[in-house]
């Protein structure tokens, strides 16, 4: 490849990321704190924003270890246990990476809803679901499930079952080779998947604003703050919690990148 | 889904009009786009990563995965930011169609670069060099020896990306306005009727998004058994 070639790609492909990337996000960061750390913090101690920090904390604190114990035991199933028709079930674990948020959303509205299936039956018996935290919660589990599953099911294909049948033969019970053998081998799997299963619950936006209703102070996640922020004309209430939600992000890069390595050669099956 | 209740006809009456033809029109066309740049800048980045050396290389391959690390309302309104009435650059996109594209891409940016990666990785560069040797000039050895390697990694790239644009929602929510016949794509029209209460409408496109959704994961399963066919 000639100088000239390889410069002219380089240029290419790295303007186009300035443009796309690099450019807007940072100049959120810019806006933020031109006129020093005083707004910033004005900004983000409202009493809305700081609730919207909390719940949405509050969710991701209980949906990733649900979706951490769903995703090994569903990648177990698929890579140990020979199922028929393993296509389909393959591409329903992918589905809520390639779904639209919207579809989630209205989907538990519909399930939920005073005439939908479960909801007119649960609202009365007193039971809220919808425009309160167990919808947001749902949405928000969906919308994540995927990502344990896709990290552990390339590593469990890798380290084949020759030593954990070498366990049982050896008198050891189910539990004791999974917790011995198997979880030491997708530990790093798991975490590398945990860390993108946070990302997500972190940032969704779109099922749960449809569930949420978005009533500030209650039920308004941080992203939903930002919107509404955003729509009120309060614009430096919405780069101050988009900067706190793309610190969050840039600290889920960096525990990517540390856990990368570890994780074993399979860069790329996550997406493929 | 309750998207059947009350028979199909019914249910398409209601739910395939102008408004709604007209976002899925925009949706499927702005996510052709998606496709198009990505092919050329994710290949393009893939190889400046792999291929290419220069300081911060690490730094950069870092970036490259915040779109899917960062919250996609931020992405919007960072798009306006600098892209919108105040950015000051000399460029206001807000509420048109290069808008929701620039927003589509700032997404699905990862997604070709991620799959396409490891593949030029493991690439044999015996085999360039073979073709070089035989005379091949660069275009020849990238479109018969490196572009049929690459392809597979490539096509699972753009479906993902596809599947990503046909249904991304806060990106692009900022950024649309929401303009009905303009820059009203599939997955806002979708979330304005179930706010003027009117699920069944929603439901409509809703099916058939979640439809191509399925579609393209088919899809992909298809090319990676096609990709893999000479493993087993």
């Amino acid at each position: 490849m000639t100088v000239s070639a390889r410069h002219g790609i380089r240029i290419f492909s790295l303007g186009y990321l300035t443009l796309i990337l690099v450019a807007p996000v940072g100049l959120i960061f810019w806006r933020s704190f031109e006129h020093g750390w005083h707004p910033f913090w004005a900004a983000i101690a409202n009493h809305d924003a700081v609730h919207a920090l909390k719940l949405t904390l509050e969710i991701t604190v209980i949906v990733v270890p649900l979706n951490t114990a769903f995703g090994i035991l569903c990648a177990l199933a698929i890579v140990r246990h020979r199922i028929p028709g393993m296509g389909l079930v393959n591409a329903i674990v992918d589905l809520p990476m390639a779904l639209s948020p919207v579809v989630v959303g209205l989907s538990l509205y519909l399930l939920y809803a005073r005439d939908g299936w479960f909801g007119s039956w649960l609202l009365g018996h007193g039971i809220q679901i919808l425009f309160a935290l167990p919808a947001m919660l749902l949405a928000t589990a969906f919308v994540s499930l995927p990502f344990v599953v896709r990290e552990v099911v390339p590593v469990l294909r890798e380290i084949g079952i020759e030593q954990e049948e070498a366990a049982a033969t050896l008198g050891s019970s189910a539990f004791t080779t999974f917790r011995r053998i198997t979880l030491p081998a997708i530990r790093w799997a798991i975490a590398y998947g945990v860390v993108l299963t946070t990302a997500r619950s972190l940032g969704e936006f779109g099922a749960v604003s449809i569930v949420s209703g978005g009533i500030a102070g209650r039920t308004q996640t941080l992203t939903q703050y930002v919107q509404a922020s955003y729509e009120n004309f309060s614009i430096t209430g919405a780069y101050a919690a988009s900067v706190e939600l793309a610190v969050l992000a840039i600290a889920t890069l960096l525990a990517m990148t540390m856990l990368r390595p570890r994780r074993g050669g399979h860069d790329g099956n996550r997406s493929a | 889904m309750k998207a059947a209740h009350g028979g199909w006809h019914h249910f398409w009456q209601v739910a395939w009009n102008p408004e709604s033809k007209a976002a899925l029109e925009l949706t499927l066309g702005l996510a052709g786009a998606v496709v198009g740049v990505n092919t050329v800048t994710g290949t393009a980045l893939a190889w400046t990563l792999v291929r290419d050396n220069f300081p911060g290389k690490r730094f950069v391959n870092m970036l490259i995965d915040l779109p899917f690390a960062l919250p996609t309302i931020v992405a919007g309104l960072t798009l306006l930011a600098l892209y919108g009435p105040t950015g000051g650059v000399g460029i206001d996109v807000a509420y048109t169609r290069w808008g929701v594209l620039m927003a589509l891409l700032f997404v699905t940016l990862p997604f070709v670069v991620r799959t396409v990666q490891p593949v030029l990785i493991e690439l044999d560069r015996e085999m360039e060099e073979a073709a070089a040797s035989l005379g091949a000039n660069r275009l020849t050895i990238f479109r018969r020896v490196v572009f049929p390697h690459l392809l597979p990694a490539l096509l699972s790239g753009v479906a993902l990306a596809f599947a990503r644009a046909v249904g991304e929602f806060g990106a692009v929510i900022l950024i649309s306005g929401n303009l009905p016949f303009k820059t009203e794509v599939a997955s806002l029209y979708v979330f304005q009727r179930i706010n003027s209460g009117d699920t069944t409408g929603a439901s409509a496109l809703a099916v058939l998004l979640l439809v191509i959704s399925l579609g393209v994961l088919l899809a992909i399963g298809a090319v990676r058994r096609w990709a893999t066919r000479h493993d087993r």
